[in-house]
């Protein structure tokens, strides 16, 4: 029962951070001087009638306590209302179309850091103390601090004008065809066994997912460094070296105990990774929600900012309590 | 190169003593270096460069040459002269953003920490949901609403940070509380407002100074990355951000020195409040030893 338990307790977390930073963004975005509707239509010379009309159609006549708790009530429904922009277009289905390219590049991305920082981290412990460690750590500190678009672009100059070995931009080649299903494009093309449209989506992806999962990656150096050492002087790798166990073996062991923290830093860091996203998006032209909010933001499309900020915000919560699952799971010690 | 950087400590460590030591020594100054010749480029501006960075100097796309090291752009500005002048914004917003998060982030840590109670709870609530939300589409919502421009890129980005250094004065004042000196403060009768400023805050300085650089590397990429969307200061200021975008239109025309300089110079700020912020980390971890 405890499991069960503790699974209510931090679901029933989520909702709080939710709905502060639900309410935070309509703070900022409906109480703070400045008219939206002005900033969207980008004139003041307009009648006063015609202007209260726009209002009183976007609901922004009520009282802001009304307001609140209405759109409280259609975002519960998965009902986000409609663009200010084009008139009717509904948010929610703009972002179920954009959310498949988002996770696609999160996840690959995710993978790309892991790959690289575990492996890195793997090798400055076993290396500890030598030039190949402090080599190791430095490129994880200074790959950290990198600017995404930076290393993006760069990228682009390299591998896709001079070398001409990957595409620059985009998800998929313009004149592949493929069928979508669940609107991930490698998953889509493996279903229905298309080979040009896998090839085309893998080669597209492979510039932004590196981009994103070497910014990403100097954190689980660190870690994994830091935790196999400490796993590598503790007290039953001493006594599995005084048995006369292989030191493959043991090091083996003391790896998989080290990997335990990187499950919850890998959840800590999807906010990260999602903020990364929307850089690495924008400059690939990526079509996710990144894209999606940039270009909102630059028409000043204010519901559907709100939307992208509450669809992230439940993100974030939804994946850490997935992986404060895994982790009790993992640790029976830690229970409510 | 690790001669150097030692050459350089010492150096640097006759003008700017610190109580570092050893391979935190070295970070600390390679990361000085760096922050203070930024901070050098955006006052000395008007002597490193002959041109004004809003006027044509030149042909456009002009790769670069003695007479503009760093080339021109599509309107035949210097690149040179931009970047010089662009370390002006950057230094100037991440500075104000992070003067304005320390400005409500430390007392509203002291307090928290120091009371306890229903406050605290509130106040760490909102703070933590703060804290987790990705906080680059966090600055850029807060950014559209304000508005564009310098000032407003600065208030944006300072939200951003007032979880990290509200937790981190939390985290510190509760552990420092239970200390003995500061129950013999009590016990003298000092009022709690002079005990928290006078007796606490010292105590949490180098923490403080840890959190400072490494924020500041943090903002530095967040400042960029607003400018690089269009929500800092507007063109034609000169802004890394703005420019690097600029030089994404001219990528596949392989322009690639409106595209290399521009981030160089972001990633380079970046790295050296990064490495100050290790190597003081160094020593404020070996002292809590």
């Amino acid at each position: 029962m405890g499991l069960l338990r503790y699974v209510a307790i931090r679901a029933a977390l989520i909702i709080p951070t939710v709905l502060i930073l639900y309410t935070l963004v309509f703070i900022v975005l409906r109480i703070l001087p400045g008219d939206p509707v002005l900033a969207v239509l980008g004139t003041k010379n307009i009648p006063p009638e015609q202007l209260e009309q726009i209002r009183h159609n976007l609901g922004l006549d009520k009282p802001y306590i009304v307001q609140y708790f209405e759109y409280l009530w259609n975002v519960l429904h998965g009902d986000f209302g409609t663009s200010m922009i084009i008139s009717g277009r509904s948010i929610t289905v703009d972002l179920l179309e954009r959310l498949p390219a988002t996770v696609e590049l999160a996840v690959a991305g995710l993978l790309v850091s892991l790959l690289i920082g575990v492996s890195t981290g793997f090798l400055a412990a076993v290396k500890r103390d030598t030039k190949v460690d402090l080599g190791l750590r430095v490129f994880g500190a200074v790959t950290y601090t990198l600017f995404i678009p930076w290393l993006g672009l760069m990228f682009q100059l390299i591998f896709a004008v001079w070398l001409r070995w990957l595409p620059a931009s985009g998800r998929i080649d313009p004149d592949v065809s493929l069928r979508t299903i669940t609107g991930f494009y490698i998953l889509d093309s493996i279903l229905t066994g298309n080979i040009d449209a896998l090839r085309s989506a893998l080669s597209h992806i492979i510039l932004p997912a590196l981009t994103l999962g070497l910014v990403l990656s100097g954190p689980y150096t660190r870690l994994v460094r830091s935790n196999l050492i400490k796993a590598l002087e503790s007290n039953y790798v001493f006594a599995y070296h005084a048995r006369g166990v292989r030191s493959s073996k043991i090091l083996l062991h003391a790896f998989r105990n080290a990997l335990i923290p990187v499950v919850t830093y890998a959840g800590l860091q999807f906010a990260l990774l999602l903020g990364g996203a929307v850089l690495t998006e924008t400059t690939f032209d990526w079509p996710g929600i990144g894209t999606y909010l940039v270009e909102k933001v630059g028409y000043r499309d204010y519901p559907a900012i709100q939307a992208v900020v509450i669809v992230f915000a439940f993100f974030v919560g939804v994946i850490s309590l997935i992986v404060d699952l895994i982790y009790a799971l993992l640790d029976p010690r830690i229970r409510y | 190169m690790e001669v150097l950087g030692r050459t350089l400590a010492r150096i640097l460590a006759k003008i700017i003593p610190l109580r570092v030591s050893g391979r935190g020594r070295i970070l600390v100054y390679t990361g000085l270096v760096i922050v203070l010749a930024v901070i050098f480029m955006a006052i000395a501006a008007p002597v490193l460069t002959p041109y004004d960075p809003t006027r044509r100097a030149g042909r456009s796309f002009q790769p670069p040459s003695w007479e503009h090291p760093f080339g021109t752009n599509n309107l035949g500005y210097d690149m040179w002269a931009r970047i010089v002048y662009g370390a002006r914004t950057i230094l100037i917003v991440v500075f104000l953003a992070i003067a304005i998060s320390m400005a409500i982030g430390i007392p509203l840590g002291l307090l928290s920490g120091y009371y306890g109670g229903g406050i605290d709870r509130a106040l760490s609530m909102v703070m933590d949901a703060i804290y987790a939300f990705p906080s680059l589409v966090l600055a850029i919502s807060l950014a559209v609403a304000l508005g564009p421009s310098l000032f407003n890129a600065a208030i944006a980005i300072a939200v951003v940070y007032v979880p990290t250094y509200f937790r981190m004065i939390r985290g510190q004042v509760l552990s420092v509380k239970e200390e003995l000196f500061i129950e013999v403060a009590k016990a003298l009768g000092i009022p709690t407002f002079r005990i928290i400023f006078k007796h606490i805050l010292p105590h949490i300085l180098p923490t403080i100074m840890v959190v400072f650089s490494l924020s500041a590397a943090d903002a530095v990429l967040t400042e960029a990355a607003l400018s690089y969307l269009g929500l800092s200061v507007q063109p034609p200021t000169p802004d890394w951000g703005y420019d690097l975008y600029k030089g994404k239109g001219f990528v596949l025309s392989g322009y690639w020195w409106l595209i290399f300089f521009p981030g160089l110079m972001i990633t380079l700020l970046a790295v050296g409040f990064a490495l100050i912020g290790e190597g003081l980390s160094e020593r404020v971890r070996r002292e809590q030893l």
